[in-house]
C-alpha cells in the first residue's frame, strides 16, 4: 500500500489507484514492458557514466583545503588568465569569422563551391595530425614557419613556443583554424534557410550591401549566432587538443588552460588528481549559468537551430 | 569584409552623379562594381586557401623528407620519396611495430561505438518519441544535459574509477565514455527526424497485431535509415578522432590506438618526424574519405549542434 500513500503525497490530484497506470500512461500490458526494456540501456549509460563520475567529482573535491591550495599555486592563476584569453579571443574571432564567411560562401558558382570543400578540410579531418603539424610548424629552428620567413624575407622568426603570449596565441590561431569552418557551415545554413523573399522586399526597399546585412541578415541571425557563442563557449572550455598538442602547455606549464592542467599537470605530473578536480571545478561557476541558458535556449529554438 | 563595404558605398556614388548619360554611367559603374568584388573574392579565395592548406601541406611535405632532411631550411624536401610510408606500412621502425594492431584497435572501437550509439540512441528515441512513454521528457533532458557538459571535465573522475575497476587498457571503458558523449547528439537528431515518419503507421501495425519491437524493427528502423547513416558517421568519426580518453585509458602498446601511438610519437625526444607525419596522414585518411563520401547526409542533421570536438 506505499504506492498509494505514495500518491497522496505527490500527486494529490490523480485519481487513486493509479499509479501504475500513471507511469504506464497510453500503454498496455506488454507494450509498457517493452519500453521501460528500451529505455534501460541508456538510463544506465547515464547513471553509470554521467552521475556517478560527476558525483565521484564533486565528492573529490568537497575539501575546502584543496582551494586554498589551487587558489596560491601562481601556475593555477596563470591558467585562469590563460583561459580567459583563450575563451575571449577564441569564441569570438572564430565566430566572427564565421559570420562573414559565411556571406562569401554564398556567392553564386563552381568556384565558391569547390573553395567551400577545400575550407572545411581542417574540420574534416582529426585535430592530432594537423596540431602536431602545426606543432613542428612553429618549431623555432626547423618548422616551416621561420623557414619561409628566413627564405622570403631574410627574417630570423621568434621561437614560437618558447615564449608565453607568443605560445598561446599560436594556441588560439590553431583553435580558430581547426574550427571556424564548422561554425561557418552551420552559419551559411542559418543564411540559406532565410527567405529569398525578404531579400527581395528589401531590395524593393533600397536596402543593399552593408545595410541589407546589418537590418535584414544580422537580425534573422542574432538568435542563432547567440545559441552558436554559447555552445562554442563551451565546447572550447572543454578544449583538451589545441593546447595539448600545439603548445604542450610549454614554456615551463605556462599556456595550460583549465581542461588541460588538471589532467596533464596535477594528476599526472604530481600525481594529485584532487587538485586537478579543483582546478576543474573552479570553472563551474562559469559553466553551469552557460549550461542553464543554453539548455533553455536549445530546448525552445531547437527548429531554428 | 572590405570588398563589402566598397560595394555599398558605389551604385549610390553613381546615382548621384547621373548626368548627361544615366544609363551609360550607370552601366559603367556595375560592370567597375562588379570587377572591384571579383577582385575582392579572388584575394579573400588566395588568402583562405593558404591558410586552410599551409598546415596540411606541412605535413605532407616532412613526410616526404628523408630523416636527416627534416634539420634544415627548405620549403619543399630536398629529395622527396614516399619512403617514410613504405616504413610504416610494413613496420619497420621500433616505434612502428604494432602499428596495424593499434590501427585494428582503432577499427574497433569506431566500430563499437558507432553500432552502440545507433542502438541506445534509435531504441531510446523510440520509446520517448514513438511509444510516448510518460516522463519522456526526463530522458531528453538528461542527454540535452550530458550533450552541454565539456567531455574532458570528467577526465579525472572517470580515469580513477576505471582504474579502480581494472578497467585501464580495456578498450570497452573507451567505448563506454565515447556511446555516453555521442548517444545524446542521437536521441536529438533521431527525434528530430522521427516527427517526419507519421505516427499512424505504427498504430495501424499495433491494430495488426505488431509488438513493439516488431514496429520498431521492421517500420521504424528502415523509415529511419537517413538519419542512422546521419548520426553513425558522426559517431564513427567522433570515436576514431578522439584523443583524451584513449590517451588516458589505454597506454600498453598491444591495446593503445594509432591517435594514442601518434600522441606517444610527439612526447619522446627523439621524434623520426617524417614517421610520425606519413602515420598522422594514414590515420587522417579513413574519416577524411568518410567526411567527404556522407557530406550531405551529415550536412542534414549537422544543423542540430554538429560534431563535438
Amino acid at each position: 500500500m506505499t504506492t498509494a500513500s505514495a500518491i497522496e503525497l505527490g500527486r494529490p490530484t490523480a485519481p487513486r489507484q493509479s499509479l501504475w497506470r500513471y507511469w504506464r500512461g497510453g500503454l498496455r500490458g506488454s507494450e509498457f514492458t517493452w519500453a521501460i526494456a528500451f529505455v534501460v540501456p541508456y538510463i544506465a549509460v547515464f547513471f553509470a557514466f554521467v552521475v556517478y563520475p560527476v558525483f565521484y567529482g564533486l565528492w573529490m573535491g568537497s575539501n575546502p583545503a584543496l582551494y586554498a591550495e589551487v587558489f596560491s599555486d601562481p601556475i593555477y592563476l596563470n591558467t585562469l588568465v590563460n583561459t580567459a584569453v583563450f575563451l575571449a579571443f577564441g569564441v569570438n574571432v572564430k565566430l566572427f569569422l564565421a559570420l562573414l564567411l559565411s556571406g562569401f560562401f554564398m556567392r553564386p558558382g563552381w568556384w565558391t563551391k569547390t573553395l567551400l570543400l577545400i575550407f572545411v578540410l581542417p574540420w574534416a579531418i582529426p585535430a592530432l595530425p594537423t596540431f602536431i603539424s602545426i606543432h613542428w610548424m612553429l618549431n623555432g629552428e626547423w618548422g616551416l614557419v621561420n623557414n619561409a620567413l628566413y627564405i622570403l624575407f631574410g627574417v630570423d622568426g621568434p621561437s614560437w613556443l618558447n615564449s608565453r603570449w607568443l605560445a598561446l596565441g599560436s594556441a588560439i590561431l590553431s583553435h580558430v583554424w581547426k574550427w571556424t569552418p564548422f561554425w561557418t557551415v552551420i552559419l551559411l545554413a542559418g543564411r540559406m534557410s532565410i527567405p529569398q523573399e525578404i531579400y527581395d522586399a528589401a531590395k524593393v526597399d533600397g536596402a543593399t550591401g552593408m545595410r541589407r546585412f546589418v537590418h535584414v541578415t544580422f537580425p534573422l541571425l542574432a538568435n542563432l549566432y547567440l545559441v552558436l557563442t554559447l555552445l562554442a563557449t563551451i565546447f572550447l572550455l572543454g578544449d583538451f587538443n589545441s593546447v595539448y598538442f600545439v603548445t604542450g602547455g610549454g614554456p615551463a606549464n605556462s599556456t595550460h588552460l583549465l581542461a588541460t592542467l588538471g589532467v596533464v599537470r596535477d594528476m599526472l605530473e604530481l600525481g594529485k588528481p584532487q587538485l586537478g578536480v579543483a582546478a576543474v571545478m573552479s570553472a563551474l561557476p562559469l559553466l553551469i549559468p552557460l549550461v542553464i541558458i543554453l539548455m533553455r535556449k536549445l530546448r525552445t529554438a531547437e527548429v531554428q537551430l | 569584409m572590405s570588398t563589402v563595404t566598397i560595394q555599398t558605398g558605389v551604385p549610390g556614388a553613381a546615382a548621384g552623379r547621373a548626368g548627361t548619360a544615366p544609363m551609360e554611367r550607370m552601366r559603367r559603374s556595375a560592370r567597375r562594381w562588379r570587377y572591384a568584388t571579383n577582385a575582392g573574392a579572388a584575394v579573400i579565395s588566395v588568402f583562405l586557401l593558404l591558410w586552410t592548406l599551409i598546415p596540411i601541406y606541412n605535413m605532407i611535405m616532412v613526410s616526404l623528407e628523408a630523416e636527416g632532411d627534416v634539420f634544415s631550411d627548405h620549403l619543399w624536401p630536398p629529395h622527396a620519396s614516399p619512403d617514410s610510408f613504405r616504413v610504416v606500412v610494413t613496420e619497420g621502425h621500433w616505434y612502428l611495430e604494432a602499428f596495424w594492431h593499434q590501427f585494428g584497435n582503432s577499427v574497433f572501437l569506431a566500430g563499437m561505438v558507432t553500432i552502440l550509439v545507433l542502438l541506445i540512441g534509435s531504441l531510446t528515441s523510440f520509446a520517448v518519441g514513438r511509444m510516448r512513454i510518460r516522463n519522456g521528457w526526463l530522458i531528453t533532458n538528461a542527454a540535452l544535459l550530458t550533450y552541454v557538459i565539456p567531455a574532458s571535465f570528467l577526465a579525472i573522475p572517470f580515469y580513477l574509477i576505471m582504474q579502480h575497476y581494472g578497467l585501464n587498457n580495456n578498450p570497452w571503458s573507451v567505448i563506454a565514455v565515447l556511446v555516453t558523449f555521442a548517444t545524446p547528439y542521437a536521441i536529438f537528431i533521431f527525434q528530430e527526424y522521427g516527427r517526419s515518419i507519421p505516427l499512424e503507421l505504427d498504430e495501424s501495425a499495433r491494430i495488426d497485431g505488431a509488438s513493439p519491437f516488431q514496429i520498431y524493427y521492421k517500420i521504424y528502423l528502415p523509415l529511419m535509415a537517413p538519419a542512422l547513416v546521419a548520426v553513425g558517421t558522426y559517431a564513427l568519426l567522433l570515436a576514431w578522432n578522439e584523443y583524451l580518453y584513449q590517451f588516458l585509458l589505454l597506454s600498453s602498446d598491444r591495446s593503445m590506438t594509432v591517435a594514442v601511438a601518434l600522441g606517444k610519437f610527439l612526447n619522446s625526444d627523439v621524434a623520426p618526424w617524417n614517421y610520425m607525419m606519413a602515420t598522422a596522414i594514414i590515420y587522417a585518411l579513413p574519416p577524411i574519405a568518410t567526411y567527404y563520401i556522407f557530406r550531405r547526409r551529415m550536412s542534414s542533421g549537422l544543423t542540430m549542434g554538429g560534431v563535438k570536438g
